[in-house]
């Protein structure tokens, strides 16, 4: 996996305080959950591990995981009001202090998305000095980091089956995209696949075209995350 | 040719073949991984130097309490005791300004305030400290700062790839000991100091800082990080001044870092940012714990 990180990764993030772990950490995890999801929920319970259970409220990491939800950058002034714009936003939220395991990086939170009758579970670690990763997806295990660094990452959610992974890499390649690497997490019949791709971004087309792909049941492109 | 580098071996080689100072290869390893121009990347570190004036200025001339009513205010004093003692306070006027914008941009941090979390939030203060004093008190070009502050941020790779950024994972070894580590090593290259002297500062600034414990007082950025930040300012300064002297540390960095990792594996989780260890649990930091709310620990706790 690509842990190539940036001068900016470390000098940085440009973030509001008071913790990188805690607060900006939390924001990106909120981000990335939130674009994992696809779109605004309408509840959000945030499962906390680890010292991310612990002290929460003094590093503000309650707010900053909301905000990073409504899209805030790791510098928004708006953070210390995550509450109240959650509220005009009619986002509702809980937070559960939980023990996910040993498995899991001290700092460590589930986010169960829900709005109608889709509910996706994105689970991050804040892994030191702003930088993250996710770990699950829908409890499948994942290695999704939002560093500045070469790569764009994809999310495919797919039959287990090899075919349709063939058929979405066939089609990128003809795209002229450049395949770093794949990493695939199986749970019975169903995959979770991480495409990590060097330079372009998936357009909007592209991914809707990915998602016609018989056996595919969603595609998500990651962006670079902005502080 | 590739800058890419993962230790701090491979760094001093590139510069050793380029000739180049620890800045020029970080700077070139940015430009490759980052797949941009110098002028790019040049102006991004333009954006955290402003930043971190912001939070320096901010901190010292609009000072705040912070919500926990523990920190506020300590810079100012600081700079008035200075301008008092007409220059007879035990540190140089530079040692002096290095802790105070060091408080300054904790002040900042612990109000909500923007910084730059370099390398992470808890030890944000160490690098602006003791860059900005250097360039006041040398008189040194915007050029020289950012080449400064690359150089940090290039010692702060080699950490987060051999070890660990986070005091959750390590304790505070690995968010102010790295900062002392990374502001040393920028201290040695800003004066004229050769790479091998920059990486030997590194080194000795951090083996003071092995074993540092991560107690914060009802888990906040304030009490002890905000003073720790402005003492590592001194150990980074201290470590310059020894290694421009041509003293070497017998130990290499890299093999500093791994004892930093393998310290860390060793430390219980009571003192990796729980604040259920060390100086959290003094009946100070238990009036802080009821104050804001966390559940009351006993004294068997620690023995556990």
């Amino acid at each position: 996996m690509p842990t190539t990180y940036s001068v900016f990764d470390i000098a940085g993030p440009i973030m509001v305080g008071p913790s990188s772990s805690h607060t900006a950490g939390a924001v990106k995890i909120g981000q990335l959950a939130r674009a994992i999801y696809d779109s605004t929920p309408e509840k959000v319970v945030f499962q906390l591990h680890g010292s991310f259970g612990t002290v929460t409220k003094g590093h503000a990491t309650d707010r900053a995981l909301l905000a990073g939800i409504m899209k805030f950058k790791t510098s928004d002034p708006r953070i210390k009001d995550a509450f109240k714009e959650a509220k005009k936003r009619h986002i509702e939220y809980e937070f559960q202090v939980v023990d996910l395991g040993p498995k899991f990086h001290p700092n460590t939170v589930r986010v169960i998305l829900q709005k109608g009758d889709k509910t996706m579970s994105i689970t991050g670690s804040s892994i030191g000095g702003g930088n993250v990763m996710i770990c699950q997806v829908n409890n499948f295990d994942v290695d999704i980091r939002a560093m500045a660094g070469k790569y764009k990452s994809i999310i495919v959610s797919h039959e287990s089956s090899n075919r349709s992974l063939e058929e979405l890499t066939a089609y990128l390649i003809k795209k002229g995209h450049h395949i770093a690497n794949v990493q695939t997490s199986k749970i019975n019949s169903h995959a979770m696949s991480i495409v990590n791709i060097v330079k372009k971004h998936l357009t909007l087309n592209e991914v809707l075209a990915l998602e016609q792909i018989p056996g595919i049941e969603f595609v998500r492109s990651l962006t670079k995350l902005a502080h | 040719m590739s800058y890419m580098f993962k230790n701090a071996d491979q760094l001093l080689k590139l510069c050793k073949k380029l000739k180049k100072p620890l800045s020029e290869i970080v700077i070139r390893y940015e430009m490759e991984v980052a797949d941009s121009s110098r002028k790019e990347v040049m102006d991004k570190m333009r954006k955290v130097v402003a930043v971190m004036k912001e939070a320096i200025n901010g901190g010292i001339y609009e000072p705040k309490k912070s919500l926990s009513g523990m920190s506020g205010g300590g810079a100012g004093k600081l700079m008035k005791y200075f301008q008092k003692k007409k220059g007879r306070t035990y540190l140089n006027e530079l040692a002096i300004r290095a802790m105070t914008y060091a408080i300054a941009t904790g002040e900042t941090n612990a109000c909500m305030g923007r910084i730059a979390a370099f390398p992470t939030a808890g030890g944000s203060g160490v690098i602006p400290g003791v860059i900005m004093a250097i360039k006041e008190i040398d008189k040194l070009s915007e050029d020289k700062v950012l080449r400064g502050l690359f150089t940090a941020a290039g010692i702060g790779i080699i950490i987060a790839e051999n070890a660990t950024l986070s005091a959750a994972a390590a304790g505070c070894q690995a968010e102010v000991g790295a900062a002392n580590a990374c502001a040393a090593a920028a201290a040695v290259e800003m004066r004229g100091g050769k790479p091998e002297q920059a990486m030997t500062a590194a080194a000795m600034a951090m083996k003071s800082a092995l074993g540092l414990a991560c107690d914060p007082l009802g888990g906040l950025v304030e009490v002890p990080c905000i003073k720790r930040n402005a003492l590592g300012t001194q150990h980074a300064l201290g470590a310059a001044d020894l290694a421009l002297s041509g003293i070497v540390s017998y130990i290499p960095f890299d093999e500093v870092v791994e004892a930093m990792w393998n310290i860390g594996k060793l430390m219980s989780p009571k003192i990796r940012e729980t604040a259920l260890g060390g100086l959290a649990v003094t009946p100070t930091g238990m009036r802080i714990r009821a104050k804001l709310g966390l559940p009351a620990l006993k004294k068997s706790h620690l023995l556990e």
